[in-house]
């Protein structure tokens, strides 16, 4: 508490600091030990000990993966689903810096905060679901490439894509830690980081759904279609406003922040925008490849592949309207709901709606779902963290 | 067909009288030929070349010597199972000196030696069965009078060829274990030049029969590695070409007589087996016309490595064989395919429960942002009303 008083006091004598509009970021202060961030570290403390005898004893011991079906969850949810959660920074960034919107500017830290914990934790996901992880820094080694991999691809881009969110969001721990100078002399260059930073999402958003084309006649017909790629594009930017607004609503409940409902209700506009050109190639292409009659059947991924639609279908009448949009309840059922939906997708693809012989089955085990959970206790906990430590969200005009 | 017309020409007088003097039928004949070329490995057309050579040519003269041994390798020649096979042996050969064949004894057995001799010198084949003694001067095997060393050294002189059958005459075989107390050597060594050498106790007599129908065939024996064994018979090792190879790869080890892994006739490595050091082809042609599997290693028995020096006779029966290539390691991985297992108890629990919690945090958060939002609109639509009244 003292400390957060001391930083805050700092910031504001600061005399570079003496023009900040009134919305600039600030660290919000306050005590770090809390229920939630207790919770939090329990879990993480559970997730550790699991992975301890993963290291050990190999994936065998804690997964209920097979030869049938190699990737489980800590590759379908921490990372496919994860970084898919992740693409609220690559959003908004889009839609202030490609489409020059400045005045969602507030919105780009705590957004790429978030996405800054996505993609960095599905990068350590990866190597937890790796038999040989040890070999994991091949990926850095040109000599150990093989540029004809979709795999290769994906991993590639990430990596980079995790290095440059870094640099992007450098700035927010160098105004924390006073090193103006090399944040000004940053700033110069960090318009090439954010072109790769938007760059880089939609090159391996769009080959995580290529994923699927490469499996082939594995995957059900309703999620084995050569637009996989844009799909997955399509639905990783809607999921990013989603999450924005996901995170803006629990963010402004937790910590009893006004909301930002005059810059989350034209966003929830642009959102909409996405979802429909995604819906209409989403049916389109069901109804050209004659794959809808597999929706009609009696099975499994029949009634996931409904509720993975209703969760898309359901926003546009939650928030079609304007004055709807307004509603903050509205605005996060409909977050909530496209964050389920583009979740169901992937894990209808990569899990529910893959058949790969007969006799081979999948359910995660239960030190796998603690795993997975404790990576999303991490997210969290990092986010209390560091918006209480550093500043990523934007003042409060009304407290000053 | 036409190459078959050409060479299997059914009327050739000289296949008719080959029938009539060997009372074999031309099927048969045939297919011994064939099995022949198929030992050694030869092209197609070569037991069409074997058949005509079999037929015309003169039978050389063969001088078969014993010296120390069991007879083991004369004995396998003429138990082989195929019916006909001792009579083409003896038909293939002239078989002028065999110890324990020949009806002559005494001086008129050898007397028959030096006239053999005398007729084909230059041209006669010279076989030698079993070790030489060399230790003190040669006295512990004398025949006829004569030292073994001196009869082997007389009857090579004048020999167009020498074939050692049998490891003791390739190698010293069993007589020439330690400590070796008569100096059992080979012939090589005793004539101080390479020979061709048939190892094995006893050796395959294919082996041994491919080898002289070549020399008959050809005018020259097959090709031999640097030990003097025909490279179609010992060029691989046992254990390449063993038809229990699959379960030495996947790990699966016979560990005692008798057990389970013995039962299901898994590799026998373990027990001792000299395959993986040992050239020979008995694990691809089998062994005395019995079929496949009749041989030690498809009777359940380790092989013990009878063909090959400082193996057989040298090393225990039951001492685990130098690999010369690859070495098992001693744990491997499991080859039981996993297929994976239904939800557990705990697992679709775990997956309710933060269902659970999600759905109800997210109930919980909806209704306080929809109250705050009413709230709010009420609060709007209280000072927007306050103001018109103002108005």
């Amino acid at each position: 508490m003292r400390k957060a008083r001391n930083t805050r006091i700092e910031i504001m004598t600061n005399p570079s600091q003496a023009s900040v509009a009134s919305h600039a970021p600030a660290p919000l202060g306050g005590s770090l030990i809390t229920p939630t961030t207790l919770i939090c570290g329990v879990l993480i403390a559970i997730m550790l000990a699991v992975l301890a005898v993963r290291f050990f004893l190999g994936l065998g011991a804690v997964t209920n993966l097979n030869d049938g079906y190699p990737w489980g969850i800590w590759v379908v949810v921490d990372v496919i689903i994860g970084s898919a959660f992740a693409c609220g920074g690559f959003s908004v960034a889009m839609l202030v810096y490609i489409f020059n919107r400045g005045e969602y500017h507030p919105l780009v830290r705590p957004a790429l905060l978030a996405s800054l914990f996505g993609y960095t934790l599905a990068g350590a996901g990866v190597i937890f679901d790796l038999g040989r992880w040890w070999n994991f820094w091949h990926i850095f080694s040109p000599s150990y490439w093989n540029p004809n991999s979709v795999m290769f691809e994906v991993a590639v881009c990430i990596s980079l894509y995790i290095i440059v969110m870094w640099i992007e969001f450098s700035p927010a721990f160098l105004e924390q830690f006073g090193k103006y100078e090399v944040k000004k002399k940053l700033n110069k260059m960090l318009y090439i980081f954010v072109a790769l930073g938007t760059v880089l999402p939609m090159m391996h958003q769009s080959s995580l759904g290529t994923l699927l084309v490469v499996m082939g006649v594995q995957i059900n017909p309703l999620w084995a279609t050569p637009l996989e790629p844009l799909l997955y594009l399509l639905t990783a930017i809607t999921m990013g406003y989603a999450v924005v607004l996901f995170e803006s609503c629990v963010a402004s409940t937790g910590y009893r922040r006004k909301l930002e409902t005059r810059l989350l209700t034209p966003m929830a506009k642009v959102m909409l925008g996405f979802l429909v050109a995604y819906l209409l190639v989403r049916i389109g292409d069901l109804v050209v490849r004659g794959a809808l009659p597999h929706a009609f059947q009696a099975s499994l991924e029949a009634l996931m592949f409904w509720i993975e639609t209703a969760c898309f279908a359901a926003p546009l009448l939650l928030i079609g309207s304007e004055a709807n949009r307004r509603n903050p309840a509205r605005l996060f059922l409909a977050g909530m709901l496209l964050m389920l939906g583009g979740a169901l997708l992937r894990l209808n693809g990569f899990l529910i709606g893959y058949e790969t012989g007969d006799g081979f089955h999948y359910f995660p085990a239960l030190p796998e779902l603690l795993v997975t959970v404790g990576m999303f206790s991490v997210e969290v906990l990092g986010y209390i963290i560091i918006t209480r430590r550093f500043p990523v969200l934007p003042r409060e005009a009304t407290t000053h | 067909m036409e190459r078959n017309q050409v060479f299997f020409d059914e009327n050739r007088e000289s296949l008719n009288q080959l029938e009539k003097r060997l009372d074999l039928g031309r099927r048969e004949f045939l297919q011994f030929c064939s099995t022949v070329a198929a030992t050694m490995g030869l092209p197609a057309g070569a037991e069409a070349a074997i058949a005509k050579a079999v037929e015309t040519a003169k039978r050389p003269s063969v001088i078969w010597l014993h010296f120390q041994e069991c007879t083991g390798c004369s004995e396998s020649l003429l138990r082989a199972e195929h019916p006909t096979l001792e009579k083409l042996i003896l038909d293939v050969i002239s078989l002028d000196y065999h110890e324990t064949l020949m009806a002559a004894a005494g001086h008129q057995a050898e007397a028959a030696r030096k006239d053999a001799m005398k007729a084909n010198k230059g041209k006669y084949i010279l076989v030698v069965e079993g070790a030489i003694p060399v230790k003190d001067d040669g006295i512990y095997c004398k025949i006829g009078g004569k030292k073994a060393i001196n009869l082997v050294k007389e009857c090579a002189a004048d020999a167009a060829a020498v074939i050692a059958i049998g490891s003791c005459a390739s190698w010293g075989g069993m007589p020439s274990t330690d400590p070796n107390p008569t100096g059992a050597s080979s012939v090589a060594e005793v004539l101080g030049k390479p020979v061709v050498t048939i190892p094995g106790c006893p050796p395959n007599p294919y082996n041994f029969l491919a080898t002289v129908v070549h020399f008959l065939t050809f005018g020259k024996f097959p090709e031999v590695d640097k030990l003097g064994r025909p490279k179609f018979a010992y060029g691989r090792l046992i254990h390449e070409n063993c038809e229990r190879r699959a379960h030495f790869d996947a790990g699966r080890f016979a560990m005692e007589f008798g057990d389970a892994g013995h039962r299901q006739g898994y590799c026998l490595y373990k027990l001792g087996c000299k395959g993986p050091e040992t050239y020979a082809n008995c694990s691809a042609i089998g062994f005395g016309d019995a079929g496949e599997n009749n041989w030690p290693v498809g009777c359940g028995h380790p092989c013990i490595g009878c063909s090959e020096k400082g193996v057989g006779f040298t090393k225990p029966i039951h001492q685990v064989a130098k690999m010369l290539n690859v070495t098992p390691p001693l744990q491997y991985p499991r080859i039981v395919e996993e297929q994976g297992k239904a939800a557990s108890f705990a697992s679709a629990a775990a997956v309710a429960a933060i269902a659970g919690a999600a759905a109800g945090a997210a109930v919980m958060l909806t209704r306080n942002l929809g109250l705050s939002h009413a709230a709010q609109e009420a609060k709007k639509a209280d000072s927007d009303s306050a103001g018109k009244e103002k108005v």
